[in-house]
């Protein structure tokens, strides 16, 4: 949220088929929302993202790409749902998340790496957590 | 690899002389079996190959010079784990090079090793705690049970079912389940969650064998036995035999019987 | 009656007081426990694109499991469970070729179609043995326990897998009335612990925890009551945090449902493994008077 709203919307090439991608992956209509912010009202982990739920969605349907690619918000996102049961349009926008974070690690670029946790965390962690998160942070 | 290549390969002459015997063997089998030649293909390229030989002796009759992807030759070594299909079939077939008869148009593929992350650990350090497996390979959560394992595993082991076992924290089950592993590493080059299942199941043997199942009583009389020269005077009157004397000793030793009870005794009860 | 059951991996290890007093407590009240024959992990959370089929074959497997089984309905315990299994379920039985997909690649010799139902203990209770008949055969009532109960994200959301109303549960205030103890409703009972981000941003825990144990704590609660093994650990570590950062909490017991189950039918603390909860609640219940001394205690005193 500390990101200027300020958006420049460029011609490229890749704008498109960004776009019908996060539609295939989530199954969702982009045009749908209304921007009323339900979705970031709701949202638990709101406060460590840096640019909110709400526009998360602005940007995909502009495509822009790059845009939510240089943002962590979808990799802060733990898929609770908040957003979905509350959203007035009926959007599920943990769907849009988890299609873009799938547009990166189908790359085979993990967010997280198993040899990266510390080994007294993946001892301490239960296997649910370890499981999860490798299935939302790693491709 | 053509067969040239791995020739040129093979410079140091232990393996010249193993690439001489091989070769003859070679010779010998196309004389001796008048057998039907039957079209196969090893890594994409046809030959003609005696019926009723094993993949890895058809490799050899084609040319092939086996540095690597053959060992014990007899299905325990792991060493030669192969793939196969055959056409008009999906379906991808494993198994060991040294102990599968060749069958027409099969397409043939070895995979003498597959990298795999083998964690490196202290083992005097290790519990029989779950915990030491998560520890060690956290990748192994990386799972997704869709059992191209268990379906690779030419020794037939229900692979998945023993990482689940892992998963749920038991070593006991994994163990058990994987007895039969031979580490060829196919499990491993079929994995969707990139786990290295060989090296896991290893981990978990030794955790079993050395942690959880209770010690064998007898053991430590034997032990002591030993340490006190009981048998040395056997290994000496065998250090003074002469070689073929031991061949023969060898060939003619009693085996105890698969069905034995726990009061199966040798014939000969002098070492007893 | 017998229903099966699905464990899950955590309640095997870390989480056996979740698992334990919750078979305990069920044999009991005259309900087997079957478990399903070589299940595998449930893959914990649904996957979420639409052309993730791999992701699906973990939860179908197990169903498929329990067909073979020759159940038609299936129980579980942990809630992240519940909400894979049940939305695969979902999956396979309104998608028609997924489920052809699935089917074929899966292999197991059987068209699965989403016939069994997947179940929470929790409707069990409420939906089979009821509130009533449980209060009926409550021999420690557990009164004067102000429990708040915690739903967490994954027995509620989404919607169509819902064990209850998504915006205001009941069933485990009314679990814990018919138990004999107050129930404490607050706002925060649906707020997500932060789930699987502790894999990867551990250090965020405990903002997640902050919000749900004040606001339970400022409506009176002595303790949380859970049904999810990773809220247990993710309330218990970010409270800890909470505490040495000095930000003036006290520790809030956080109990499962199945270990007040288990008081209060009578079968004692030793079937309730308090040793493994993250945030111990042996000194609240003491002092309720609700761990009483056991016959197997007073033997192994004696």
């Amino acid at each position: 949220m500390t990101k200027k709203a300020s958006v420049t919307i460029s011609p490229k090439k890749s704008r498109r088929e960004f776009i019908k991608k996060v539609k295939e992956l989530s199954g969702q209509n982009l045009q749908l929302c209304y921007q009323c912010g339900m979705c970031t009202g709701n949202c638990p982990a709101a406060a460590n993202m840096d640019v909110s739920p709400r526009r998360i969605i602005e940007l995909a349907r502009l495509g822009l790409e790059e845009e939510i690619a240089g943002s962590r918000t979808v990799w802060v996102c733990a898929s609770c749902l908040a957003c979905a049961v509350n959203c007035p349009r009926g959007f599920d926008l943990a769907r849009v998340m988890e299609a873009i974070r799938l547009l990166t690690l189908r790359k085979n670029v993990d967010r997280v790496r198993p040899e990266d946790i510390p080994p007294q965390e993946r001892g301490d962690l239960p296997q649910i957590a370890m499981v999860s998160g490798l299935r939302k942070l790693t491709g | 690899m053509s067969a040239k290549q791995t020739k040129k390969k093979s410079a140091a002459t232990a393996v010249k002389h193993r690439a001489k015997e091989t070769a003859a063997t070679a010779v010998k089998e196309k004389k001796q079996i008048a057998a039907r030649l039957i079209p196969i293909y090893i890594m994409g390229k046809r030959y003609e190959v005696p019926e009723g030989l094993t993949i890895m002796k058809a490799m050899e009759y084609a040319g092939y010079i086996l540095i690597r992807g053959c060992g014990c030759r007899g299905g325990t070594c792991g060493a030669c784990g192969t793939f196969y299909r055959k056409p008009g079939d999906y379906k991808l077939q494993v198994a060991l090079a040294c102990q599968k008869t060749v069958e027409p148009d099969m397409y043939i593929a070895q995979i003498p090793f597959f990298p795999a992350n083998r964690a490196a650990y202290d083992f005097a350090g290790l519990t029989a705690a779950p915990e030491e497996v998560f520890k060690l390979y956290p990748e192994l959560f990386r799972c997704v049970a869709c059992n191209s394992c268990t379906k690779a595993c030419p020794q037939g082991i229900e692979v998945m079912d023993a990482i689940s076992a892992l998963k749920q924290g038991n070593i006991t089950v994994a163990a058990q389940l994987s007895f039969d592993c031979i580490q060829c590493g196919l499990c491993t080059s079929r994995c969707f969650g990139e786990l290295a299942q060989y090296h896991m199941f290893q981990l978990a043997r030794r955790i079993y064998g050395a942690r959880i199942i209770p010690r064998a009583e007898h053991l430590a009389g034997i032990v002591k036995a030993v340490n006190e020269g009981k048998y040395d005077r056997f290994l000496d009157e065998l250090k003074g035999t002469k070689e073929a004397e031991l061949k023969k000793l060898y060939q003619e030793r009693e085996i105890e019987p698969m069905a034995a009870g726990e009061d199966w005794k040798p014939k000969d009860s002098r070492y007893l | 009656m017998s229903l099966a059951y699905y464990p899950g991996c955590t309640l095997k290890t870390r989480a056996r007081n979740l698992e334990e007093p919750a078979v305990a407590s069920m044999e009991a009240l005259g309900l087997k426990l079957d478990e399903v024959p070589r299940w595998n992990c449930c893959g914990a959370v649904y996957s979420l694109a639409d052309d993730d089929l791999i992701h699906q074959v973990a939860p179908v497997r197990n169903l498929i499991r329990v067909k073979k089984q020759g159940k038609s309905e299936l129980v579980t315990l942990c809630a992240f469970c519940l909400n894979t299994l049940k939305r695969a379920n979902l999956l396979m039985k309104q998608d028609v070729a997924k489920r052809d997909t699935l089917n074929d690649f899966i292999d197991e010799g059987i068209d699965y179609g989403g016939e069994v139902k997947v179940l929470h203990l929790l409707e069990v209770l409420r939906d089979r043995i009821g509130w009533e008949a449980l209060s009926r055969k409550v021999k420690l009532p557990l009164h004067g326990l102000r429990a708040a109960p915690y739903y967490g994200c994954t027995l509620l959301r989404p919607r169509e897998i819902a064990i209850d109303n998504v915006e205001n549960p009941t069933v485990l205030g009314d679990f814990l009335r018919a138990l004999g103890a107050g129930p404490v409703d607050f706002p925060e009972s649906t707020r997500c612990c932060g789930s699987y981000q502790v894999v990867s941003s551990p250090g965020d825990i405990a903002e997640y925890a902050r919000p749900i144990l004040n606001s339970a704590l400022s409506h009176g609660a002595e303790a949380l009551v859970l049904t999810c093994p990773l809220c247990d650990y993710n309330l218990g570590r970010g409270q800890k945090e909470l505490i040495k950062k000095g930000s003036g909490f006290k520790e809030m017991p956080l109990i499962y449902f199945t270990q007040l189950l288990a008081l209060a039918l009578g079968l004692g603390p030793q079937a309730c493994h308090f040793e493994l909860n993250h945030g111990g609640p042996e000194s609240l219940l003491k002092e309720k008077n609700l761990l009483p001394q056991t016959r197997s205690v007073q033997l192994i005193e004696g």
